[in-house]
């Protein structure tokens, strides 16, 4: 025979201005199995817990039902007070009667009986409640990180000087990210490389950072605290233990012409290189595509037709006949810090919407470029040796345009949001340039200025009232090259006044999107994205790092477009929730998932077709000899998160979830 | 309209001779909420700010707007980002009349006028004086009147003028700045 207690809060005035708690609690006081019923104000207050304690000793409860606020907010407050006087925390159960109840209502009789039929059909659920006890599961104590950015470095850094190890991934053949490309950064133009290398040559240097470059992750299985890992090493056709990073091959490549990556397409690299000077590792990896010993095979020629960086090399480290290898790594809590591209508003587009903009001239203009191909003209490391010069001529332009928002804010071309970075670059673009080019003249189209943060807005301030960058709120409409000129067509609507002027140069801001194949990355993580291809969040708020799927959280501008400080922080963040993840041996989860009935189950795996999260696995039943007698489903529990999915779609009625039984469910359906 | 001339030109040229910097203005909008002339004026305060940042030279001495401001300064009072519309706009004043001595309305000019030989005469403005100069100069007999007996009545006009001690300190130094204004723009007083 159940001994269940009531408790109804009043949560001070949330509830009892509108719920008449002690008629409540009366009404359920006479609820068979009910032998304790009480109402106080602040029941999630410590006397208010006390009772909780006292009343389960005093009145040998069997079950505690506390009405009051939305289990997510206090459920756990009570579990641990019924823990702590020695009932099983899974007996005790919400009923909401505030959110579904009074501050949804008006009427107070009306809330009153709601709060009763909702209390009353908690009580009939507790009674079939069962002792659950949390689920234990071991944890690998290493961490995976994907991408090299700075964001994924100071995440690797964290976990690896919090004790752990780490496996960072990079697909290209360096980490750094797009911080290696960036000239100056905002907003104390500190020099990017010059705060960025050291971090790159310390992630290399570390003990306890296992670096893949030139790699990437082909698929992932496990769940939290278990992941194995499976990571293709593509062929770099240069044997990493022996290559001695001297050059020689780059020197002597033929093919020179190829345009650089790294310099945004304004510079020229060969196709065996190494992406920049201060590349981590400072190994080169050869380009199949552009290399003419690989082109002249894939073509089905026999004959060797180049080979110099072979014979160049003194140490016999250029093997054309690396394969791509796999290999595999567990680890205990996964990384996404895969960053972002930009809107690369000329070319073809991956999708209808994004159609490009004619308007603006990119790629068929040639002096009309984008903000990473300035960070490049800016930079000391760059094409020009940091001279802004422009790409047509050379020349140094004494009037450049920069257009913001092209792409972001644009929902016509599917991109409604906000880049965030582009008002605060542009305005260091505005100053770099005035830096270099005194008798220049910058000019900005711009819709708003958002330059919010430490020190944000008085760096914008400073590009125009000191820096003289003038600028013109409106965007512009179209541009044109006009011989030596490129004409501006734009509306100043401050002044509300059309503009017609001319630029050497223009530079777009354009949207920052999610690297490519993020959509292919997430189904192998089972993290949810959203429409863009940015990797979810698990709350806005409250959990900004992690991601949907336990164990696998999420740095940088791969959630959404942030800048390096927000990276760094956003990195740090993720570090230190894995680093107490992996603190300890063992995991404990709710044990509030599905149990599978293997007498019933007849191996139709619906339940593992529909499973989101793909916790449902193939298990063999042997006898005792070992025969296998038959197949069943099996769930397991590190994996599943409880939403009941498979229950649904069980034809045999073989699976439960437990807390949530059938019976459960249907006392409290049946008590309505 | 082109964006390419002259704007430096205007700029730079306020904030050698002011120590005004026009590109400091956001365009809040805040001066012109409170300047009471401002209905008025075709270029309101943040206009005019506006104007000379992006080089619309023409249009500050296209109207009248930059000769109704009062110099109350309510602009400058308000400005959150420290910018002085009033003594900006002093600036514009100052330039218009040097390329052009006739340039401000026939009516302002007059009252300026009337207001300086106030000053040179008795140091402080003597209003019946001014109104008595003004009107005579200026064309509009009648206009107004009816407003005197109630000012008046407030102790707002004094019957007779008072002259302020050190009055010849203070010729001299109106003295001193009309030979100056002579001599920038020939202009009498
Ligand atoms: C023109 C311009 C100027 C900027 N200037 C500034 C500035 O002055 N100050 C500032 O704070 N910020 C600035 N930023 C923003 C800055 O670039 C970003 O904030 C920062 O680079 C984000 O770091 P991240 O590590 O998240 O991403 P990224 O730098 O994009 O790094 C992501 C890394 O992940 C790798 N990767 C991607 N996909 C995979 C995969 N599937 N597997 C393995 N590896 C993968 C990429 O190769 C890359 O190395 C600027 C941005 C632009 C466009």
């Amino acid at each position: 025979m159940s001994r269940i207690g009531v408790f109804v809060c009043h949560c001070g005035e949330n509830i009892a201005r509108t719920v008449d708690t002690a008629a409540v609690a009366q009404e359920c006081g006479k609820l068979p199995g009910v032998i304790h019923s009480v109402d106080y104000k602040y029941m999630c207050s410590d006397p208010g817990q006390l009772m909780v304690k006292q009343a389960i000793a005093e009145h040998k409860l069997t079950g505690v039902v506390v009405a009051a606020c939305s289990p997510h907010m206090h459920e756990k407050t009570f579990r641990r007070a019924t823990a702590g006087a020695g009932l099983n925390p899974f007996l005790c159960e919400m009923a909401n009667v505030r959110e579904h109840c009074s501050w949804i209502h008006e009427s107070r009789t009306a809330a009153t009986e709601k709060a009763i039929d909702a209390t009353r059909m908690i009580v009939e659920k507790v009674k079939r409640n069962a002792p659950l006890s949390p689920i234990h599961i071991p944890v690998t104590r290493r961490a995976l990180v994907i991408g090299g950015g700075i964001a994924g470095i100071q995440a690797a850094l964290d976990i690896a000087d919090g004790g752990r190890e780490v496996v960072l991934v990079e697909k290209e053949p360096s980490i750094g990210g797009h911080m290696s490309q960036l000239s100056e950064t905002f907003p104390t133009l500190d020099c990017s490389q010059c705060i960025l290398t050291p971090r790159m040559v310390e992630a290399f240097q570390h003990p306890r950072i296992k670096l893949y470059t030139y790699s990437e992750v082909e698929s992932v299985d496990g769940y939290i605290g278990n992941f194995k890992v499976t990571i293709r090493k593509k062929a770099r056709s240069v044997d990493e233990a022996n290559c001695n990073g001297c050059g020689a091959c780059q020197a002597v490549c033929p093919n020179k012409k190829i345009p650089s990556e790294f310099d945004a397409g304004l510079g020229k690299r060969s196709a065996i290189y190494v992406p920049f000077p201060q590349a981590v590792p400072n190994i080169p990896v050869i380009d199949r595509e552009r290399c003419s010993y690989f082109r002249a095979k894939a073509k089905g020629s026999t004959k060797v037709v180049c080979g110099k960086c072979a014979e160049a090399c003194g140490k016999g480290a250029v093997h054309f006949d690396q394969q791509d290898t796999l290999v595999t790594e567990d680890v205990g809590a996964i990384v996404v810090a895969t960053g972002y591209r930009l809107y690369d508003i000329g070319k073809d587009q991956d999708s209808e919407l994004l159609k490009g903009y004619g308007e603006y001239g990119y790629g068929t203009v040639p002096d009309v470029i984008d903000g990473m191909q300035f960070e490049r003209l800016a930079s000391a490391s760059g094409p020009t040796a940091g001279k802004i010069l422009r790409p047509s001529d050379g020349k140094e332009p004494t009037s450049v345009v920069f257009l913001q928002c092209i792409g972001s804010r644009d929902p016509s071309k599917g991109i409604e949001y906000c880049s965030k970075i582009c008002c605060m670059y542009v305005a260091k673009h505005t100053m770099l340039y005035k830096h270099k080019v005194h008798h220049g003249q910058a000019t900005v189209f711009y819709m708003d200025i958002r330059a919010a943060g430490k020190g944000y807005d008085e760096f914008t301030r400073r590009a125009i009232e000191e820096d003289g960058a003038r600028y013109v709120r409106g965007r512009v409409s179209r541009l044109y090259r006009d011989g030596e000129v490129i004409k501006i067509l734009g509306f100043d609507t401050l002044s509300g006044e059309p503009i017609e002027m001319d630029a050497d140069m223009v530079v777009l801001a354009t949207a920052m999107r999610p690297q490519a194949g993020m959509a292919e990355l997430a189904q192998k993580l089972s993290v949810s994205y959203d429409k863009h291809g940015f990797i979810n969040e698990a709350h806005p708020k409250l959990r900004p790092v992690e991601t949907n799927t336990a164990g696998v959280f999420v740095a940088g501008a791969c959630q959404s477009p942030r800048d390096i400080p927000d990276s760094v922080a956003m990195a740090s963040a993720t570090a230190s929730k894995i680093l107490g993840l992996l603190s300890n041996e063992q995991l404990e989860r709710e044990p509030t998932v599905a149990r599978v009935d293997e007498s019933t189950c007849s191996a139709c795996f619906h339940c593992e077709r529909v499973c989101a999260y793909g916790a449902v696995e193939h298990k063999d039943i042997r006898d005792r000899s070992g025969n296998l007698v038959r197949v069943v489903a099996s769930v397991n529990k590190g994996v599943c998160q409880g939403c009941g999915t498979c229950l649904a779609t069980c034809p045999s009625k073989s699976l439960e979830l437990d807390g949530f039984t059938d019976a459960q469910i249907h006392a409290a359906i049946m008590a309505f | 309209m082109s964006h390419n001339e002259n704007t430096q030109g205007l700029l730079s040229e306020l904030r050698q001779q002011t120590g005004q910097n026009a590109a400091r203005c956001y365009q809040c909008g805040k001066c012109s909420a409170g300047c009471p002339m401002a209905q008025e004026m075709s270029l309101r305060p943040h206009d005019i700010m506006r104007a000379i940042a992006s080089g619309h030279e023409q249009r500050l001495f296209e109207g009248d707007s930059i000769w109704l401001c009062l110099t109350c300064e309510t602009c400058t009072a308000r400005c959150p980002n420290e910018c002085d519309p009033a003594r900006v706009i002093d600036f514009l004043r100052e330039k218009a009349l040097a390329k052009n001595p006739k340039k401000a309305p026939r009516p302002i000019r007059a009252f300026h006028k009337a207001f300086i030989r106030q000053i040179r005469t008795h140091g402080r403005v003597y209003e019946m004086g001014l109104i008595a100069d003004y009107k005579l100069s200026g064309g509009a007999l009648f206009q107004d009147v009816s407003a005197a007996p109630g000012m008046m009545a407030r102790g707002k006009l004094a019957l007779m003028p008072s002259t302020i001690d050190g009055i010849a300190d203070v010729r001299r130094i109106v003295d001193a700045c009309l030979a100056k204004s002579h001599g920038d723009h020939g202009e009498e007083a």
